[in-house]
């Protein structure tokens, strides 16, 4: 129903009949982080100046005037993107991310904002989409268009990559991963991208093979991921957010609290090509009471990003083997100002396939499903 | 045998730490025979297990003064090595080598001690392969090693039947961390991976998490919580609709998920829970992805982490079956707790080639698995957590499949599993606590002359009283029950006390006996028609059957005139029988003659001289030559190959047929390599095998109740098969649709054999 509406409008505000009206947004609600692209136009003609209603206008303010949005909005400035062209149209991609437990709030700005006298389209993925389709209809009177998560994240992967020209390199890997004092991150061309292996490290994590832009599929998953990470470390060190415990864990010394192959050896386990420092046991340590009371929250911390990552790159090592792919590339929010994690993904993929495989990181990290969904928006498939 | 010997005459003299809840004499029976042994150490600081292997010599067995090999293997807890050790040196008088061969992670920290108490040296060896080695050790030699578990059904253990063929297979290790080997061959494996994430992993994070100390006490709380107020659900991401995009709402999405966004405190249990799922589902997971990437479908898990706890091979399982679809099960192994003391044993015993031998499991003296419902016998439970044992003799010959099984792999040498049948369990068990007491009355008069005999069938009595009552308990125990698994028990336990032929001088009269009614037998035979003496020969077998003195109907009747032709036939029913294609044999029998009968001979006697030899004879006469295969070892009144040598001598003296068959090697007698009152056509002796295929086998002969009916009443074969029995069990009977006394005349064809058309009536 509300597609029919859009086409109406359209007719009425004389746009073309390919651009939906504004305001543009994509929206990704996953298990922990809302994410939320917005698209202002920069080649408003003064006749649609005129035209633009107040309450799209007012929108458009509030979001590009501010990078802070009540108490846990954030948008990532240095994400944004200048002066593209999308469906005929030119101006910036804003990039926003809330928790999902403040959806609410959200929900109540957008009523009061009368977001709904838009009549627009608001495209959603992510389970949060089917799991507050109702509230968006009851609190803020809004229809959600749902879809998949999957599709909307190798769109969004895909279609940034190629848009972006200038500035940063979207896709970057990291120069001699296994020599801590060499590794340097250097930009990397997504020329010719598949087949890739693409892993979207939210809460949890998926592992998709990507062969084409329509052609991929769903390889394996697991519970072990971002939401993890911040869930052990909010129980055993207090924190509570993941900025808090990234901080710690980068203070903290892992070692303390796994178990080494050296511990147990003392020294490499020749017969099977082990060396000394790899951890045998995570958290190993910690079954002994002394070591229990002797180590830091920053080493649990620490500890438990070192397990969660390296138990991400084995079963992606695993995948990409048994898929044939060698290049994987990593997305999603756990790596958002996590570099102990992407290099420590980089380290193991290439550690342990002996520089087969090569580890893939994107600049837009948790943001592609949003994106993904705008896409939807502008061009339905 | 070890009861005999000083150590139990006097056990309080002992050092043993009182807490041992066993007689020390129990636990170290044979010590003082031990050639070597080896230890495989845990790390771990609690409840652990130290493991102690040793082969010993037992000696002595009044009538044929064989020797035996077994390997005795004790697991105990860490707490209890320095006693253990004390104790060993006590009575360690014999060994032969003054190297004492270590593994496991432990096995560095108690070197020292080791030394300083044995004045032994203590040799290492690779954890690994000690485990890989005690691994393929098992799986070769144990009969329903390994098993599927499965909480919710009727038993919660499915044991796999025995492939010959256990190459290539996957044995992932849950120690501390987690170690994924393939094993391609006896000497052939490979460490493909591994995982930090392990039951070192559940035990530290779990005491951090729940301040609870012990690993078993972190499994208790695990199965006493809720995954799901910790976990993050695909529905809690969802909401309700997840339905419609084909994902399963109770999935994970994030593990420990809620912990990261609800303010609140979490349960003990419920975070334990959780754990437990996150590793066993992290580990079921990877092992999945490499079993594909190898393409290995077999996939056994061991280590601490699994070591009997019903949790973690729950947890394992349920991981297993959703990352493969259930296209890979996920085993385990009844003695995966003594595979590295195995390994650790047979590297240090390897001049002795043990593997070249076969090894079988003595029901007598390994305590078996233990229950691991927490309420079930919890004494077991807690005599489980000190003292377990493993012993397996050493067989004195190689054993193999009978070349003519139709799918080896398929095969299964029982045909009721009594750990699946709650009623016939309960009957069976019965029946054998029932018959006790005959077996100890005649396990003494079969010793007249031995002043202790009546303390040592106490003692009998004893230990198989409580081997039924464990296994009332945990039908398990050993492997799926079975019929033939409770007679082979009560063998392994009446030679444990040195009773291993009750039957010897019952035998011999008996083969007396009927040897002076051989002649005119085959006399009275002759004189019938063809037709006519091809149903006696018949008949003659089942009567001589009927004279079973194992058997319980028939025992009470056994003063009945010895005349297999005449008399005897008054107990059988007549045609048609309960299972009957006589005709169809008839028929053949008018065909050509076969090239060679295999046949598998039962009691002595009766049976074996006026049934089987007649009909033995029949075979030759038109042209067949013909194998005899009887029991290795004694076992009840069946005839052992010895004491058959013997009698066919004395009736080949009495009859140029046989005399000729002999003579002319048409007639040739083999053992089968078991003592068992059953038949396991799995497991034959090599030498029987190798005859079969020589002589082209094209008739397998199996009689009596043991062999024909709880055995092998399925089995299926490549060639023409006959199974004769009469049902003495009116139990039995009753299942079969029949009468006490029924008779079971089952001759098969196998499919796509022109020869002849076969149709059998079965027992519905």
């Amino acid at each position: 129903m509300k597609l029919l509406t859009i086409t109406t409008l359209r007719h009425h505000l004389h746009l073309s009949p390919l651009s939906p009206s504004f305001p543009w947004f994509g929206m990704d609600i996953g298990g922990t982080l809302v994410k939320l692209v917005y698209f202002e136009p920069k080649d408003i003609t003064a006749e649609e100046e005129q035209e633009e209603v107040e309450n799209l206008k007012s929108i458009r303010r509030y979001l590009t005037s501010n990078t802070a949005y009540g108490k846990t909005g954030i948008r990532d400035v240095h994400l944004q993107l200048q002066d593209l062209t999308l469906c005929g149209r030119t101006g910036n991609l804003h990039f926003i991310r809330f928790p999902t437990h403040d959806l609410p709030a959200f929900l109540q700005m957008g009523r009061n904002k009368h977001f709904s006298s838009l009549h627009t389209t608001l495209c959603a993925t992510g389970g949060g989409a089917y799991k507050f389709e109702s509230d968006f209809r009851t609190m803020a009177d809004l229809q959600l268009h749902k879809l998949d998560e999957l599709d909307c994240l190798i769109r969004g992967v895909l279609y940034i990559d190629s848009v972006v020209s200038s500035g940063p390199s979207e896709c970057y890997y990291f120069e001699n991963p296994t020599e801590p004092d060499r590794c340097v991150q250097k930009p990397y061309t997504l020329e010719n991208p598949y087949p890739l292996l693409l892993v979207n490290i939210g809460s949890g994590v998926s592992i998709l093979a990507v062969y084409s832009e329509n052609n991929y599929k769903r390889v394996t998953g697991t519970s072990l991921g971002g939401g993890t990470f911040l869930g052990l470390c909010c129980l055993l060190t207090g924190c509570s957010t993941f900025e808090e415990a990234l901080e710690m864990a980068s203070l903290g010394e892992s070692t303390r609290v796994d178990k080494l192959v050296r511990d147990i050896y003392g020294g490499d386990y020749e017969r099977f090509g082990l060396p000394g420092w790899a951890v045998a046991s995570s958290f190993g340590n910690m079954m002994s009471k002394e070591k229990r009371e002797s180590v830091s929250k920053e080493d649990l911390a620490r500890a438990t990003l070192v397990t969660i990552t390296n138990n991400i790159g084995s079963i992606t090592r695993m995948c990409a083997l048994n898929e044939n792919i060698e290049r994987v590339v990593f997305v999603g929010n756990f790596l958002r100002v996590n570099t102990l994690s992407m290099k420590l993904l980089a380290y193991a993929m290439d550690y342990w396939s002996k520089g087969q495989l090569k580890a893939l990181f994107l600049r837009h990290e948790g943001y592609f499903g949003a994106v993904g969904a705008l896409l939807e928006l502008l061009h339905p498939s | 045998m070890a009861e005999c010997s000083g150590i139990d005459s006097n056990p309080s003299s002992h050092t043993m730490d009182k807490s041992i809840t066993l007689p020390p004499d129990e636990i170290f029976r044979n010590l003082e025979n031990a050639k070597r042994f080896a230890i495989d150490i845990g790390t771990w600081e609690l409840k652990t297990f130290g493991i102690i292997a040793a082969s010993d010599k037992l000696y002595e067995i009044s009538v044929q003064e064989e020797v035996t090999a077994r390997l005795h293997f004790i697991k105990f807890e860490n707490a209890y090595i320095e006693t253990c050790l004390d104790f060993i040196k006590d009575h360690l008088v014999n060994t032969e080598t003054k190297v004492i061969k270590a593994t496991g992670g432990g096995a560095h920290k108690f070197k020292e001690l080791i030394e300083r108490k044995l004045g032994l040296k203590v040799d290492k060896e690779d954890e690994m392969t000690c485990l890989i080695k005690g691994c393929n050790f098992v799986l070769k030699n144990i009969p329903h090693e390994a098993f599927v578990y499965a909480k919710h059904a009727d038993s919660e253990f499915r044991f796999q039947t025995t492939n010959p063929d256990i190459f290539p297979y996957l044995l992932v290790n849950i120690g501390s961390g987690v170690s994924i080997v393939k094993v391609e061959a006896e000497d052939k494996f490979e460490r493909i991976g591994g995982s930090s994430i392990g039951g070192g992993t559940f035990w530290g994070l779990g005491a951090l998490l729940t301040k609870t100390k012990r690993f078993d006490e972190l499994l208790q709380l695990a199965s006493k919580g809720q995954h799901t107020n910790v976990d993050m659900l695909v529905k809690d991401i969802y909401g309700g609709s997840y339905g419609c995009l084909g994902l399963t709402g109770d999935l994970i999405a994030s593990s420990f998920g809620k912990s990261a966004t609800a303010d609140k405190e979490f349960s003990k249990e419920d975070m334990a829970k959780s754990l437990l799922h996150m590793i066993s589902n992290d580990i079921g997971q990877l092992a999945c992805l490499y079993a594909k990437l190898h393409n290995l479908s077999r996939v056994y898990f061991g280590g601490f982490f699994i070591r009997g706890h019903p949790v973690t091979m729950h947890t394992i399982t349920y991981s297993i079956n959703f990352f493969t679809k259930g296209e890979v099960q996920a085993l385990f192994l009844r003695h995966e707790g003594y595979l590295g003391a195995i390994g650790a044993f047979l590297k240090g015993a390897e001049e002795d080639n043990p593997n070249q031998y076969s090894w079988g499991e003595n029901y007598a003296g390994s305590s078996g698995l233990m229950s691991v419902s927490p309420d079930m016998n919890p004494m077991q439970r807690a005599r489980s957590g000190t003292f377990d044992m493993l012993e397996m003799d050493r067989l004195e010959r190689q054993l193999v499949n009978l070349p003519l099984l139709q799918d080896p792999s398929s095969y299964i040498p029982d045909t009721v599993d009594l750990t699946e049948d709650a009623l016939a369990r309960e009957y069976w068990l019965y029946c054998f606590e029932e018959a006790l007491d005959g077996v100890v009355k005649r396990a003494v008069a079969s010793q007249p002359d031995m002043l202790e005999a009546a303390l040592r069938a106490e003692k009998f009595r004893q230990k198989y009283r409580h081997k039924l009552q464990t296994l009332r308990h945990q039908p398990f125990a050993y492997g799926s029950l079975t019929v033939r698994s409770l007679l082979d028990t009560r063998e392994h336990c009446l030679n444990e006390f040195n009773f291993p032929d009750p039957y010897s001088k019952i035998k011999q009269r008996e083969n007396d006996v009927a040897l002076k009614y051989y002649q005119k037998a085959v006399k009275s035979l002759e004189e019938l028609s063809w037709e006519e003496r091809q149903f006696a020969l018949v008949r003659g077998v089942l009567a001589g059957n009927v004279f079973d003195w194992g058997a319980k109907a028939v025992s009470d009747k056994c003063l009945i005139p010895l005349c297999a032709q005449t008399d005897c036939v008054v107990f059988l029913s007549e045609r048609p029988w309960l299972v009957d294609s006589y005709n169809q044999w008839l028929e053949r029998m008018k065909g050509p003659p076969h090239k060679c009968a295999l046949f598998f001979v039962d009691n002595s006697g009766v049976d074996i001289i006026l049934g089987v030899m007649p009909f033995v004879r029949e075979l030759l006469s038109r042209g067949t030559e013909v194998v005899l295969a009887s029991n290795s070892g004694p076992a009840l009144n069946d005839v052992t190959n010895g004491e058959l040598q013997i009698l066919t001598e004395r009736i080949a003296a009495m009859d140029p047929v046989i005399q000729a068959g002999l003579r002319d090697d048409r007639l040739m007698l083999v053992q089968s390599g078991s003592s068992s009152p059953c038949l396991d056509l799995s497991r034959l002796d090599k030498v029987l095998a190798m005859v079969v295929r020589e002589r082209q086998t094209d008739l397998v002969i199996i009689e009596g109740m043991g062999r024909a009916i709880h055995t092998n009443y399925y089995a299926m074969l490549s060639c023409e098969s006959l199974k004769m029995a009469v049902i003495k069990n009116s139990w039995l009977a009753d299942r079969l649709g029949g009468k006490l006394f029924s008779v079971v005349f089952k001759y098969e064809v196998p499919a796509g054999k022109p020869s002849q058309d076969c149709e059998t009536s079965t027992p519905s």
